[in-house]
């Protein structure tokens, strides 16, 4: 079978190199032609995604000209809904008129992105050796940004900065090989990049960068080599999409379990470069957890173990060199991952607190009898009332009659406070049984601290949430309203304070720095450990009446970032540390520690060859 | 700039507003004018629904207890499975604990309007003050620090308080109000809680009593008060912080339990302090009374008197977390369990000693001086007397000068200078009187006036040190350009450079007589400069200070300011570097003060005989005195701890002598 799939492969990739130079011709002219290819041709992953926002194009929302919100497209739950009350949370919450729209340049520039910086010989040796490569401004300026505010915000301007001047698409381990050699060879700076959803800053060409800047793009090697149902492992090439790893090993009846929010468009080799952390962690582990072998290609040549035993004893393990080095050191080529057999069974839930503090409280029980399910979040009430602006048009006055019943018993009967209470979201997943009982568990331990059941429903919504934030800022983008979000891990006896302060230190920010609309801000804990929680906020405000609103939102993650050391935060649970982060690298590691990176960094590439200058 | 080695600590209050004098003030209201109009009892049992602090954890007074004793902090100090420690811990905090409760407010609300009336014309609050208040009360947890002259002060706090609807505070008071019968309950019931003066070594009160107090912060139970002054300023100077207790209620903001923590300085002024006679008695070594009920109703004459008006200023909000950005790094506090108690490092030490000075000056800066303040200074220039005419026009140019540099003046602007002048005599006719033109200090003559000599210098004393603490009320505002008046006339060379080094070496000698921020010398510096050149005194060159033609009477009149505390120091050092080299066993201030006290007569000797090295008699008074206070104390403290001292019984042999010619000196007089 593994001989067989490695053929299948040669013979696909030759395909490729064939069809490529006209490929791209014959492709502008025909949109459908590039729906068909792009399965298995990604580089034109951009003709279904939007060159300037979030995730498909065909996906988006809008307020239609009732001034109601729907979100477009058929791919998600939410599709072709009508939200009757998002128009009415996202004006009140944000001081926003539809009257005033910030609208985005509708088609990029071409002739803003600057001339490629070529390195002729290097290019002609890619020639040579048969690599796919496009310097047009389209895949070249796709590759230049993640989905940091400030990136996207720019984009919509029409502004674009450094680009890179190629980009490369490697279809195996060798053409790897081959292209960092010749990287060396030529000295030019390689930039990894897999699904392009960072939010570090980790994609943007460092400005000082002389060098021509080559952009290797992994979405060609997205396939899985094998499986191995006897260890249950399955040897995959790093640039696969995270939904196109879990359908395919459905399909053998397996998965890996590992579930980031970005897992319909981040690849493999990025979690691994980033240390990523998935939402049914508490399961199937993160990816520190998951990953049994790794193979990446460096400057020095290709380091991995010689062998997949599960756990060693030899020295620190070389694989905390590469998990979160986030392309300083090399090109994750292929990973060796623990799967598991699909769930016989799934079911959400949802819990009401009277207020978040009782909420923390039940979490940290749960972490402590280690009986957290595959997902357990906890939306604080800014978090809750956003969910509920999200509620589709209900489809009778019965549903609706049930919504204003449920209503009445939490806020008046059990007198819980609408503007205090709090939502916590479950996902279980097992044996039927063994969830209902485990679903018995948790339940038991949240009355406890005031809890209450409610429903299947909330806790699918808010699962759903996670999945068009993301499609919801660009909204926010059309109507003066920027945001983002960041994450931090904390101990348990903090998250309360931790919560609380970078909250508020948002708010003060906000106010000093002249932001005319109270923003929004908002918590949730996402993650529980033994020892401490993760923590993701949510912060957007209305910039009407600034004139550089991008420079006031740093200033303001900045400070919420300092809020979050100065309370005993990390720097970050799992979106790294890229170039926003960097300033503080120092003190989160210690210099010493910080040397050991850079000493590694400096055997391991001496000329930086991957100069993308995030981390150190 | 000449002098960059000593860069100023920036830490936003005070220090923004380069001049000074361009402080905007609020205007006052008096509390009292309802009080006259309307029924007191009404008022006592009218509706009382204060706005509360937005994270409040809403907790009654004795759940507050149960919370203290289960803490992780307390239980870390307790250690496991000790009942005989949990259960001391209990009895401590039942000693400390208050137990606020409306009714007992209402009842003072009744009895203190009634007490209010009878004593002052009127109790002016700043209303603005009131509102900034109110606000800080809502968004974070609060802490107010009056200034300390009197016992009335956190009556007359928690009075204003529930006047204006605000949340009523829990107050920090000594264990002397304890052994009040009745009273003492009386006022833990309208929220005071009680500590004791000292307990160095025990960790377990320790303990307890921090654990109090935070969490009564954290929860946001009420605002906290306590005097940073630590105790009832004798002399009308303020005293130098005490920083404990502000420790404790920064330290939740440090380890981030609270976003942050307003601090509300509030001064209080009298025109006339209850205290007045009793403070001077209390500095010339006459012990305080114990605190009584007794005491208290006897002291009920002192409601037929009258003692002007006070003013009750709250100043603006100060954040700690605004004056700790860039001095505190809160990350310090990750890597240890928050309950576990740590000691402050030097940094976090240097910081809450540097925001208890600046907040004490706050306070300085707010008070109001009233025009008895300015004759009071003229009058213990001049202790022979002066014509009242010259005391007018002195007091007017003075006036000036005060308002030149800021001075929160209540000074009525539409009557004429003799009348507030007269008006301002009668009120304090104990002190002095006017007689044929003459205004003087009173001294009670004694029957039989041969044998009492020392009665009278005592009593002489008594006056001259009242009328002090009233000229000490303008010191803060002249003390730092008195320091450069000094600096300009020892620096021999008018050097700008040379000028501050002098000062600069003045203003550490007197770092523990005035409210100096410590490393605010170039700042002090500056300021002082600016002053002098705006009034017209001195002018600033690009090298140099120059003292103006017409500078010559604000140099002299500053100098004078000063002189009394200069000799007194001057003297000490002196001696105790020639005479008494064995003193070294004592502390440093005990070396002053005995010495001080030989010195004292050695310059009033002197004086006698050199009619020029003239010193005003009071500053002599006042430096022996304090220095007799200090002593009475010590020696008080080593009858206690006789253990921890070496050489104890010369200390009593010392103290007996000096005792003796303390007593002669005063009969010199």
């Amino acid at each position: 079978m593994f001989l067989k799939i490695i053929h299948a492969c040669k013979t696909s990739k030759r395909k490729v190199q064939l069809s490529f130079c006209c490929m791209r011709s014959i492709l502008s002219l025909s949109l459908s032609l590039s729906l068909s290819l792009s399965y298995f041709f990604f580089p034109f992953r951009h003709d279904i995604m939007k060159w300037n926002g979030w995730g498909y194009s065909d996906s988006r929302f809008l307020f239609n000209k009732k001034g109601q919100a729907e979100f477009t497209g058929k791919r998600y739950r939410l599709s072709g809904l009508i939200l009757p009350s998002l128009k009415d949370w996202f004006e009140g919450t944000f001081g926003a008129n539809l009257q005033h729209k910030s609208p985005a340049t509708p088609a990029l520039n071409v002739s803003a992105v600057p001339p490629p910086n070529l390195n002729e010989s290097f290019v002609e040796e890619l020639k040579a050796a048969g690599v796919a490569l496009s310097q047009e401004p389209e895949d070249r300026v796709f590759r230049s940004h993640g989905h940091c505010l400030h990136e996207i915000f720019a984009l919509r301007e029409g502004r674009i900065s450094r680009v890179p001047d190629l980009v490369v698409w490697p279809s195996c381990h060798n053409d790897v090989v081959k292209i960092v050699e010749l990287a060396c060879k030529h000295n030019v700076c390689l930039i990894p990049y897999g699904g392009g959803t960072s939010v570090s800053s980790a994609l943007e060409c460092p400005p000082e960068e002389t060098r021509s800047i080559v952009s290797l793009d992994t979405s060609q090697m997205n396939r899985i080599l094998w499986i191995d149902e006897k260890n249950l492992t399955a040897h995959v090439e790093a640039g696969i999409i995270g939904q196109d790893l879990e359908r395919q090993l459905n399909e053998s009846g397996y998965c890996t379990g590992h579930e980031p929010d970005s897992m319909e468009f981040s690849s493999l080799g990025g979690w691994v470069a980033t240390r990523a952390s998935g939402m049914k962690k508490n399961i199937y582990g993160n990816i520190e957890d998951l990953v049994v072998h790794i193979k990446m290609v460096t400057p020095r040549g290709v380091i991995e173990k010689s062998c997949q035993g599960p756990r060693m004893s030899t020295g620190p393990d070389i694989h905390h060199f590469i998990m979160g080095s986030e392309g300083t050191l090399g090109v994750v080529t292929e990973v060796t991952m623990k799967i598991r057999p699909v769930p016989e069974y799934q079911k959400y839930g949802s819990i009401v607190f009277p207020n978040f503090q009782q909420g923390v409280a039940c979490l940290r029980e749960v972490a402590k009898q280690r009986c957290a399910p595959a997902s357990i979040r906890l939306m604080d009430n800014e978090q809750f009332q956003f969910g509920h602006a999200l509620k589709p048009q209900v489809s009778s006055i019965f549903t609706s009659f049930l919504d204003g019943l449920k209503k009445f018993y939490i806020t008046k009967f059990k007198g819980f406070d609408p503007h205090h209470l709090c939502v916590a979201t479950l996902l279980f997943e097992g044996d039927r049984e063994k969830v209902l009982q485990h679903e018995k568990q948790v339940y038991d331990i949240a009355a406890k601290f005031g809890g209450l059941a409610a429903g299947e429903d909330n806790g699918q919504r808010g699962y759903m949430l996670t999945f068009v934030i993301a499609y919801l800022r660009d909204l926010g983008m059309d109507y003066y309203v920027i945001g983002e979000s960041f994450e931090t891990s904390v101990p348990w006896d903090r998250v309360l304070d931790l919560c609380r302060n970078v909250k508020e230190r948002i708010v003060r920010e906000c106010k000093e720095r002249g932001v005319q609309f109270p923003p929004l801000s908002t918590c949730r804990v996402t993650q529980t450990y033994d020892a401490g929680a993760c923590v993701y906020f949510y912060f957007a405000f209305n910039y009407r009446g600034l004139s550089d609103p991008i420079h006031v939102y740093e200033n303001v993650e900045h400070a919420a970032r300092e809020e979050i050391l100065a309370n005993g935060g990390s720097l970050s649970h799992h979106h790294g540390v890229g170039k926003l982060r960097k300033e503080w690298m120092k003190e989160a590691v210690s210099t010493v520690g910080l040397g050991m990176l850079k000493s590694v960094k400096e055997y391991v590439d001496p000329s930086n060859i991957f100069g993308n200058r995030n981390l150190l | 700039r000449v002098y960059p080695a000593l860069r100023p600590m920036t830490t936003g209050i005070g220090s923004s507003t380069p001049n000074p004098v361009l402080k905007k003030r609020d205007d006052f209201e008096d509390v009292l004018e309802e009080r006259r109009n309307s029924s007191d009892l009404r008022y006592a049992l009218r509706c009382y629904t204060p706005a509360l602090y937005k994270g409040l954890v809403p907790c009654k007074a004795s759940m507050l207890k149960s919370i203290v004793l289960q803490s992780d902090s307390l239980q870390y100090v307790v250690g496991q499975s000790r009942e005989a420690v949990q259960e001391e811990a209990a009895l401590l905090l039942e000693e400390m604990a208050h137990r606020l409760q409306l009714g007992t407010i209402r009842f003072f609300a009744f009895t203190l309007s009634k007490a209010f009336k009878a004593l002052f014309r009127g109790v002016c609050v700043n209303e603005e003050g009131i509102q900034r208040l109110q606000q800080a009360i809502q968004e974070h947890p609060v802490v107010l620090l009056p200034s300390h002259r009197s016992y009335m002060d956190f009556l007359m706090m928690s009075y204003i308080l529930y006047t204006y609807d605000l949340a009523l505070p829990v107050i920090a008071a000594g264990m002397d109000f304890i052994s009040m019968k009745f009273v003492g309950e009386m006022l833990r019931m309208s929220g005071a809680f009680f500590i004791r003066r000292s307990f160095g070594g025990d960790k377990l009160y320790w303990a307890v009593f921090s654990e109090y107090v935070k969490t009564m912060l954290r929860n946001g139970y009420a605002p906290i008060e306590f005097f940073l002054e630590g105790t009832r300023s004798r002399t009308g100077k303020s005293l130098t912080p005490k920083t404990g207790l502000l420790n404790i209620v920064m330290e939740p903001f440090f380890k981030g339990e609270v976003f942050d923590v307003n601090l509300v300085p509030v001064s209080i002024s009298y025109e006339r302090i209850l205290e007045e006679s009793l403070y001077a008695r209390e500095l010339l070594g006459v012990p305080k009374p114990k605190e009584s009920t007794s005491g208290l109703l006897k002291a009920r004459r002192i409601l037929s008197e009258d003692y002007g008006s006070m003013h009750v200023y709250f100043g603006h909000p100060v954040s700690i977390r605004s004056l700790a950005q860039g001095h505190i790094s809160r990350s310090q506090h990750n890597l240890l369990p928050r309950h576990i108690p740590q000691k402050p490092t030097a940094d976090t030490q240097a910081f809450v000693n540097d925001t208890a000075f600046r907040l004490v000056r706050l306070q300085e800066e707010n008070m109001v001086l009233k025009p008895w303040v300015l004759l009071a200074t003229l009058l213990l220039q001049n202790p022979d007397g002066m014509d009242l005419s010259t005391l007018t026009e002195q007091a007017d140019w003075l006036r000036r000068l005060a308002l030149a540099f800021g001075a929160f003046l209540d000074w009525p602007d539409h009557e004429p200078c003799s009348k507030v002048i007269s008006s301002s005599l009668a009120l304090h006719k104990n002190l002095v009187c006017v007689s044929g033109g003459r205004v003087r200090l009173v001294v009670e003559e004694l029957p039989g006036a041969e044998s009492a000599t020392e009665e009278a210098g005592f009593n002489r004393a008594v006056s001259v040190l009242s009328c002090a603490s009233y000229r000490n009320q303008i010191l803060h505002l002249f003390v730092r350009p008195a320091l450069i008046a000094v600096a300009m006339q020892t620096a021999n060379c008018s050097r700008k450079d040379e000028v501050f080094n002098c000062f600069n070496f003045l203003r550490n000698v007197f770092s523990n007589e005035f409210i100096l921020c410590p490393g605010a010398a170039v700042q002090d510096f500056e300021e002082a400069c600016y002053l002098l050149g705006k009034c017209g005194a001195v002018q600033e060159l690009q090298q140099d200070l120059v003292m103006s033609q017409s500078g010559q009477t604000t140099l002299a009149f500053l100098c004078s300011v000063l002189d009394p505390f200069l000799q007194g120091y001057q003297v000490v050092f002196h001696t105790n570097t020639q005479k008494y080299r064995y003193v070294h066993t004592f502390t440093r201030f005990n070396v002053s003060t005995c010495v001080m006290i030989l010195i004292t007569a050695y310059t009033i000797k002197s004086r006698q005989t050199s009619p020029h090295s003239v010193q005003p008699l009071c500053a002599v008074f006042e430096v022996f005195s304090l220095l007799i206070l200090s002593l009475t104390k010590s020696t008080k403290r080593s009858n206690k701890v006789p253990e921890k001292r070496t050489g104890k019984e010369s200390d009593s042999v010392l103290w007996s002598t000096l005792k003796a010619v303390c007593v002669k000196t005063l009969v010199l007089i």
